[in-house]
């Protein structure tokens, strides 16, 4: 029996700033679900089954929070799963709810990501301590920053690509009402001129700490033909992992990824990504990632990805626009991360992505990494339903 | 739905504290031991997942290192819930019902040695108005064990017979760690004696899924499962009914277990008094061979514990010992979310 076609039917974010003081966990949480609901004109008695995730417990404090949060997300009576894929945790969660309504486990599925990084440290949650990692490898930015420079050295890249990035999705993040950094001032000058955190990682580079969710409602073909707006239909979705550390890693552009998005394409029909895509929202954490996986996603060939960025194609007026909603990059609740990728892919085949919308998306990729990227989660999400 | 069986499983000995080995070298053993029993290869699954808590490691992505343990490379399509295996394994059914796989491998793995397990597992509650009265996970149940006694379903008495019941079965199991006679034992919180709690200890479990003629394949007398299902209640304790289990009752329903009687109960109950809650909400009499391995009572790595209640039924099967077995997994305080599935031989299918 064919699988179940998903529909994306309801999204949700919270406004996503450094510290939300006015809400506790649950009523972050609770206020991305009620906007998703609303979205999708349900009720939560519309909802069979709840799947949460979130980045490691140690962010806020809190022990496996999906048991605290049950009442919140109106889960009480209900199947709840809490997913934790480290950095790709958004987009698994997504695609573990997809996968209720694929097998038509259930019908209509909630499913949230979050992370209130203002309860906590996250700079100090990543930075495992002695024996498990070596002395001065501090936060996330000290894992990725030699993977930048080895890409820069593969490659020849210009040192100016990373800022162009920057620059890029602190601009479209002005267009975007729940973005956490605004800053209207911005100039390429100022990108240029941040200090220098992990070289050749400049602050102005680097993703911020963010408190915020995103929900999504999921639903089959009969919860899609209910729903008030368009939906965004499931054409491909696939996770893939490989170890942190092996001999023959490459952490320039690591395998699982190329095999993820493989496999999303397959599972789509999508033989020329390049053409066949036109918005992509891609885990972007520092700069540098844009052209990296620009590669590692097929969009160009090895050692040309900089050359996509240099030339404006990933801008939100060109021919591939790279994180109109701007990218982790200007938001950042780890664990929610994945999951704006992957609703905002969603906002643009719906065309709902307001001020940042691209003109006529029909296709669209979201697009998780997480750990030592060694974690990857995908899906490609499209305006009309799947065929066959 | 596909028909889908667990084929294989296995589970370390566990312990009181396994110092000298890392979460990937307990875990090992029984990765290798499931794939030898099967003949599978780590290329050979369709997809993996896993169970576990960064909380009990006390670092951040602990479970990442664990893929070092399943051979991931060419990478693997994966995934891990931050909860009992249990859930993973669920996790892993539903893959398998979207066709999307055949086989799964689904492991957990807990160390509660390192820390002060009553401790951490506050900070599973409410994180302003409760965790930070520190009440421990003893202390909460036995203040569902009063809420029992005091409506009358059980007593001081009844609880001790359950704990001696269950170290005896657990006689039979090499895996366990306490077995055998089990004295009454000093209250550690009244009404809750030593013996009425769970040991404290580390562990592992691994298990392999497979659908149809595979499973069929891959093991001589699958335990199919026959229906799983997962319910959650309420955090607040103030507002749910101790004295009952109503999420069991309902994951119960919808996994199909009272549409016929079961021969066996793997029950993941931690204290013997959520044996009694457990028995109630799933209607269970005297002819259910209740935790023949000894339940939780004689080993309770967490995260794991769970998934070894569905191991434990499952292996029942395999070896003819068993027809139709229910197993449960619980997660939260008092039993705030539970799992249960039923598991058939092929006999009983025809």
């Amino acid at each position: 029996m064919p699988k179940e076609p998903v529909a994306v039917v309801g999204i949700g974010q919270t406004k996503h700033v450094a510290a939300r003081h006015d809400v506790s966990l649950a009523g972050l949480v609770r206020e991305a679900a009620v906007a998703a609901l609303k979205d999708a004109a349900l009720t939560w008695a519309d909802i069979d089954a709840v799947v949460i995730g979130k980045a490691p417990d140690f962010f806020e404090g809190v022990m496996m929070p999906e048991l605290y949060l049950a009442d919140a997300l109106g889960a009480v009576g209900k199947p709840m799963l809490r997913v934790h894929t480290a950095g790709s945790v958004g987009g698994s969660t997504a695609l573990v709810a997809a996968n209720l309504v694929a097998a038509r486990v259930h019908r209509t599925v909630l499913t949230l990501a979050f992370e209130k990084q203002s309860e906590s440290n996250a700079m100090w949650g990543l930075s495992l301590p002695i024996p498990f990692q070596q002395p001065l490898l501090a936060g996330a930015g000290g894992f990725f920053a030699p993977h930048v420079r080895a890409y820069m050295r593969r490659t020849g890249a210009p040192d100016t690509v990373g800022s162009l990035v920057a620059y890029k999705d602190r601009r479209n993040a002005l267009k975007n009402p729940y973005a956490h950094i605004h800053d209207p001032d911005i100039t390429l000058e100022k990108v240029q001129s941040a200090p220098m955190l992990w070289d050749p990682i400049r602050y102005s580079e680097t993703c911020p700490s963010s408190d915020g969710a995103c929900a999504m409602i999921l639903t089959d073909r009969t919860g899609a033909d209910r729903s008030p707006h368009p939906p965004a239909w499931v054409h491909g979705g696939a996770m893939r992992s490989e170890p942190t550390l092996f001999a023959g890693k490459d952490f320039v552009s690591p395998q699982a990824g190329k095999d993820c998005a493989a496999d999303v394409y397959r599972q789509a029909g999508i033989s020329d990504p390049r053409r066949e895509i036109d918005a992509v929202e891609m885990y972007v954490p520092f700069s540098w990632y844009e052209p990296m996986w620009l590669e590692n996603l097929g969009f160009a060939d090895e050692g040309e990805g900089w050359k996509l960025t240099e030339a404006g194609a990933t801008e939100l007026d060109g021919d591939l626009p790279v994180n109109p909603s701007g990218g982790v990059l200007s938001t950042n609740p780890i664990g929610a991360s994945g999951m704006i990728r992957f609703a905002e892919a969603a906002l643009q085949v719906r065309g709902r992505a307001g001020e940042h919308q691209v003109d006529g998306a029909r296709r669209a990729l979201g697009h998780a990494y997480g750990g030592g990227a060694q974690f990857f989660s995908m899906w490609l999400v499209g305006a009309e339903p799947p065929t066959g | 739905m596909r028909d889908v069986a667990i084929v294989a499983f296995a589970q370390t000995d566990h312990l009181r504290r396994t110092d000298e080995l890392s979460e990937v070298e307990m875990l090992m053993p029984v990765l290798h031991e499931v794939l030898d029993a099967t003949g599978l290869r780590t290329s050979d699954i369709g997809f993996t997942c896993s169970g576990s808590s960064d909380y009990l490691a006390g670092r951040a992505f602990s479970f990442t290192m664990a893929l070092d343990g399943v051979g991931a490379h060419p990478p693997i399509s994966e995934s891990h819930v931050e909860m009992d295996g249990a859930w993973a394994l669920y996790e892993a059914w539903v893959k398998i019902q979207t066709g999307e796989a055949d086989t799964a491998l689904v492991y957990a793995y807990g160390k509660s040695s390192p820390g002060q397990v009553r401790d951490v597992l506050t900070r599973q509650l409410d994180p302003y108005y409760t965790a930070p009265l520190w009440p421990d996970s003893v202390a909460l149940a036995a203040l569902q064990a009063q809420a029992l006694i005091d409506a009358g379903d059980t007593d001081e008495d009844a609880l001790t017979a359950i704990a001696a019941r269950s170290r005896a079965a657990a006689s039979d199991n090499p895996h366990a760690q306490l077995s055998g006679d089990v004295p009454a034992g000093d209250y550690l919180v009244r009404p809750l004696r030593t013996g009425d709690c769970p040991p404290i200890g580390d562990g592992a479990a691994a298990v392999i899924l497979a659908a149809g003629d595979t499973a069929r394949a891959l093991c001589e007398r699958p335990a199919w499962i026959r229906g799983i299902d997962h319910r959650i209640e309420a955090h607040g304790l103030g507002v749910r009914e101790l004295t009952d289990s109503p999420s069991t009752r309902l994951a119960a329903e919808r996994a199909g277990v009272f549409e016929r009687p079961v021969d066996t109960a793997e029950l993941h109950a931690p204290f013997s008094s959520q044996e009694v809650v457990l028995r109630k909400a799933l209607g269970l009499d005297g002819r259910v061979r209740v935790n023949p391995s000894g339940g939780a009572l004689a080993a309770n790595p967490l995260m794991a514990a769970g998934l070894i209640r569905l191991g434990e039924a499952a292996a029942r099967i395999h070896r003819g010992e068993s027809d139709r077995a229910l197993a449960h997994a619980t997660s939260g305080p008092c039993l705030q979310q539970n799992l249960v599935a039923v598991l058939e031989g092929e006999s009983t299918h025809a």
